[in-house]
């Protein structure tokens, strides 16, 4: 019951209903959508996760990350990599993986927190690594190089290796982005995650109350790099092929960062509701750009990214702190004083 | 809160920043229990002081000693771990965050356990009179209030010493007198001692026991309130009479 409080804390009886209505229908989904809509909701959800985990770094501990296609295109290579020369299971390639991308986002971090860059020239930094390191892919044989890395179609089908249709995919990210709401709410309400909020709103009044700054970055920087990588590992096997330009293009790294800031920075749920958010809108606009090319006989090649970029413009203008503060606020779904006692006799 | 306070010693503390002297030799003692105080005009070299104690940039000179131990030079969180609290100038609430929250970082220093160190947040903001606003984000209070919430965010992290920078500037009477109250009180339970810039007279003489002046980062008097008062250096200072 005290873990239960801890994670719903701060929700009124009817969010906890919606989460869990939300809950089960993601779970059954797949049950009663066709393939089309179903590849929808994988991106929904992988955006999700892909954001939850930048969110770390610069919603928890307001470290703006601007390449984090770093850590998801080296945790992708990584396990693609063992699997493609030695046929090692992408969970085993995922650790290696994550280790990797870990010790990426530790030297990131490392050479910023260290040398203090703060702000846009800590970005900078990201944007950097993360465009050096497809460089260096681009000449790294042994991965493909520039031509990319292929991974097998045919084989033995299942979860061991990653290789199924897009329901196993689909349950495979939910679980994932549902494992990283609970643990993202887990550390938000530690001790780490109090310090990375002072850390964000104002680092010297936090290390004037007793935070040790340097190591709350760190520790959200490595935290967020291997939770991308994972993500990654994810993406890489579902598409079965990485390329140099487009793993750790800093349009990916966009990518990553829109749903969060989108949804509500800093929030848990922000992440979900700005990758609906934003992937449905991408999905209206293309059929919006189409039919208006039927009608008109025009080409409207393009029309759909300026009916997107209008779109988030106008988000962004309207709810600057993100849809879902706002939308939780509306339906009721979060207490007004969320620090209520835990319920009586759970006992301290 | 009962930890007791701690003696401050400091030893010809100096500070140049790219050549210009802020500070030059200042030492004084605070015996643990007692309040001091640290005044003089404005770009007196009083904030550097209390910036060099606090460990916000280690001193040119000269050393910073709590409870005998040498504390020089130390990042801004281990001397919060060595037990000295601090108060901004202009406050540094954490804006974003609730007046529960700001406290309770503070508390966390010392106590790990969450729910353990918010019961205890919620002890320093009733006693510092925040306990209703604590759901309210910090950014919204009033500068009286996020006065208190510097106070309540310092005290939670259970300091032995602490340095307040000018919490009264900006209070009316009434407040500062709350504020007096308030803090002599807490130094007459807990022992804790306190070492206050303040630009306020009324609070400086109704709490120190003890006064440093300084003009131009140099210590030019110390003593009693009483005699700070009738020091001719001290009134030529702030009187503006010392035509040379």
């Amino acid at each position: 019951m005290r873990l239960w409080h801890r994670l719903t804390g701060d929700m009124t009886t009817r969010g906890q209903v919606a989460l869990a209505m939300f809950a089960a229908l993601l779970l059954a989904a797949p049950a009663f959508i066709g393939s089309y809509p179903l590849s929808i909701l994988i991106l929904v959800v992988y955006f999700a996760y892909i954001g939850q985990a930048w969110n770390v770094m610069m919603g928890f501990a307001g470290q703006l990350s601007l390449g984090h296609a770093l850590y998801l295109g080296l945790g992708g290579y990584t396990a693609a990599a063992l699997a493609f020369h030695f046929g090692v299971s992408p969970w085993i390639g995922m650790i290696a993986g994550v280790l990797v991308a870990m010790l990426a986002g530790g030297i990131v971090g490392f050479l910023g927190f260290r040398f203090s860059l703060a702000g846009v020239y800590f970005a900078l930094l990201t944007i950097a690594f993360a465009e050096f390191t497809r460089i260096l892919f681009d000449h790294f044989k042994w991965v493909g190089g520039s031509a990319g890395l292929f991974l097998k179609v045919s084989g033995d089908p299942g979860l061991w290796h990653l290789r199924g249709g897009p329901v196993m995919f689909y349950y495979v990210i939910l679980a994932m982005a549902a494992l990283a709401l609970v643990a993202c709410r887990l550390m938000l309400t530690s001790r780490l995650g109090y310090h990375w909020l002072a850390i964000r709103e104002d680092p010297e009044a936090a290390q004037a109350s007793g935070v040790d700054v340097f190591r709350g970055k760190m520790i959200a920087v490595l935290i967020s790099s291997g939770m991308a990588a994972v993500g990654g590992v994810w993406a890489a096997f579902y598409y079965k092929n990485l390329f140099p330009e487009t793993a750790f293009a800093m349009g990916r790294s966009i990518e990553v960062i829109l749903a969060p800031i989108i949804g509500g920075l800093g929030t848990l749920i922000g992440p979900f509701i700005g990758a609906a958010v934003l992937v449905s809108l991408g999905d209206v606009f293309t059929i919006a750009a189409e039919k208006i090319g039927e009608i008109f006989g025009v080409k409207t090649a393009g029309l759909k990214q300026i009916f997107y970029g209008l779109a988030l413009l106008a988000i962004v203008a309207f709810r600057r702190d993100g849809v879902w503060p706002w939308l939780a606020r509306k339906l009721g779904f979060v207490h007004s004083d969320p620090y209520l006692p835990p319920p009586a006799g759970k006992g301290r | 809160m009962s930890t007791g306070g701690a003696t401050l010693n400091v030893r010809g503390l100096g500070k140049s920043f790219r050549g210009l002297r802020a500070v030059h030799d200042v030492g004084f003692d605070v015996p643990a229990g007692a309040i001091h105080a640290l005044i003089g005009p404005n770009g007196a070299g009083k904030t550097t002081t209390f910036n060099m104690i606090a460990g916000v940039f280690p001193p040119s000179a000269g050393t910073v000693q709590l409870d005998g131990r040498t504390i020089t030079g130390l990042r801004p969180d281990r001397v919060c771990d060595a037990g000295i609290g601090r108060t901004f100038q202009i406050v540094k609430p954490f804006p974003g965050l609730s007046v529960l929250d700001n406290v309770l970082i503070g508390a966390l220093k010392r106590e790990p356990d969450v729910s353990r160190a918010r019961d205890r947040a919620l002890t320093v903001l009733r006693e510092l009179g925040l306990h209703d606003k604590r759901a309210m984000t910090a950014s919204n209070l009033t500068l009286p209030d996020r006065k208190r919430l510097e106070v309540a965010r310092a005290l939670a992290t259970q300091p032995r010493l602490l340095l307040l920078d000018e919490v009264m500037a900006g209070l009316r009477p009434t407040e500062t007198d709350q504020m007096v109250a308030f803090l002599r009180e807490l130094n007459a339970r807990t022992g804790l001692t306190i070492l206050l810039i303040e630009h306020v007279m009324r609070a400086v003489m109704a709490l120190s026991q003890h006064i440093v002046v300084l003009n131009y980062g140099e210590k030019i008097a110390e003593g009693s309130p009483e005699a700070i008062a009738r020091d001719q250096r001290v009134l030529d200072v702030y009187l503006g009479q010392d035509a040379h």
